[in-house]
């Protein structure tokens, strides 16, 4: 039984960071474009925010019917989970870079820096430590989420909570669902531990 | 020699005319101060001349040449910006903030290292004490330092300074005040200063541009601005002739 909660807890975490990695991949840069487009912002925040709302378990539902990304398995998992990971990290990513000081902006323009390097050198160092509080809650909340993602095939420690549930047996829930919690617990440790020490920096400290 | 000229500068922000019809030139060594109320159109004037303001009509030459001939980048660094509350990089050092520029030009290590030490001396602040600290470790007077000296660190012709020291207590803003006006009698710079403080004005100017409503009102050398009769320029004196 332990050796199978290992690898569950192994796959969970591949899960998450596959999922963390591309909604990264695609919120980051996002919210760089978006940060500089007022109008676009509102809608396309408007839409994440919309796609929050849907309940997980539909979401799979949804995804199960649609060509390349659907079906059962880990793909449509891994799709469904970065679509709710995105609005953390756009989110706090569009707090950070529009955060930044007017005057601190307006004197690096005024020195003469090309928008590249203000984005590179001053935008994201300053909005640095959003960016982790961003990742942070996408990571956390994925961690919980994907254990739904069991019940179209995607694996993890939800395939013991489903079991479990199957089977009224509270140990095997258990088994699913502690190992899950302790992963919740360590990452939002360290990564509020990072976030901390970034913030520290941004302040000059 | 001129280092800026203006003609015919008209700016519409919004719909509003915010400049209208400005001529002004600024020769080597000069010290222009921009005086007006708030919304006269001054700051705006500043920023058309680097550029942060981009939609305006009319020329304006820097160096002899249109600003639309320069590239936008090189130009900026060729004009030392100071605004009221420094607008100093939070996440870098006194040091590095200071050596931005030089650093923008791809100054060797060692050079900009020692012109940062320079400058820090300059303008009163000992390289060793400040150099490694952070803005927020600073006054607001030592951040007006440093941005004083982060816009003199690439040796710029031309200084915009926007309401530098509005923001100080009265005693620091005299303070740099003067230091200003002596660190001006040693170099040659121009510079354009936007305040709305006439006492200032008369201190730091060696001309006085007045603007109102986004036209210039009164141009004139400092020492013989106090003997206008404009009515505008009156209601600045007044309340100079009104103080204790």
């Amino acid at each position: 039984m332990s050796r199978e909660i290992a690898a569950a807890s192994l796959e969970h975490v591949e899960l998450v960071l596959v999922t963390l990695v591309i909604a990264a991949a695609i919120g980051l840069p996002a919210a760089v474009w978006l940060a500089r487009r007022a109008a676009w912002r509102r809608w396309v925040v408007g839409f994440v925010n919309v796609a929050q709302t849907v309940p997980s378990l539909a979401m799979f539902g949804f995804l199960l019917p649609l060509p390349l990304i659907g079906g059962i398995g880990k793909r449509t998992a891994v799709a469904a989970l970065a679509l709710y990971a995105l609005l953390p990290i756009v989110r706090n990513t569009l707090v950070g870079l529009l955060g930044v000081d007017a005057g601190v902006r307006e004197s690096a323009e005024a020195m003469g820096m090309t928008p590249r390097q203000i984005l590179w050198q001053v935008e994201l160092p300053l909005a640095t430590p959003a960016i982790v509080t961003g990742l942070r809650i996408a990571t956390v909340s994925t961690i919980g989420t994907a254990t739904i993602a069991a019940a179209i095939g995607g694996g993890g420690l939800g395939v013991f909570i489903f079991r479990g549930i199957a089977m009224y047996d509270k140990w095997t829930i258990l088994a699913g669902a502690v190992p899950a919690a302790a992963l919740a617990i360590v990452a939002d440790e360290v990564l509020g531990a990072i976030e901390k020490r970034m913030r520290g920096v941004g302040d000059g400290g | 020699m001129t280092i800026l000229q203006i003609r015919g500068l008209n700016c519409r922000i919004g719909g509003r005319e915010v400049l209208r019809h400005v001529d002004l030139t600024v020769e080597e060594g000069e010290t222009v101060v921009l005086l007006g109320r708030s919304g006269s159109g001054k700051t705006t004037l500043l920023k058309c001349v680097n550029g942060i303001v981009a939609d305006w009509a009319g020329e304006i030459r820097f160096q002899g040449k249109s600003v639309a001939e320069w590239d936008r980048f090189a130009m900026r660094r060729k004009m030392g910006y100071v605004i009221q509350d420094g607008g100093l990089f939070p996440h870098w050092t006194v040091a590095a903030n200071v050596g931005l520029v030089p650093r923008l030009e791809g100054r060797p290590d060692g050079e900009i290292a020692a012109r940062v030490e320079a400058l820090l001396r300059n303008v009163g602040l000992d390289p060793a004490e400040f150099g490694g600290r952070y803005p927020r470790q600073l006054s607001g007077g030592q951040k007006q330092r440093v941005g004083i000296a982060r816009a003199l660190a690439a040796d710029p012709p031309l200084l915009l300074l926007d309401e530098p020291f509005a923001a100080l207590d009265p005693i620091t803003r005299f303070d740099l005040q003067q230091q200003f006006v002596e660190m001006r009698r040693s170099w040659h710079k121009s510079a354009l200063f936007v305040t709305h403080d006439v006492r200032e004005a008369l201190l730091v100017g060696s001309r006085i541009v007045l603007l109102r409503d986004g036209k210039i009102e009164v141009e004139a050398p400092a020492a013989e601005f106090r003997a206008t009769k404009n009515a505008e320029a009156r209601e600045f004196l007044r309340a100079l002739s009104d103080e204790l």
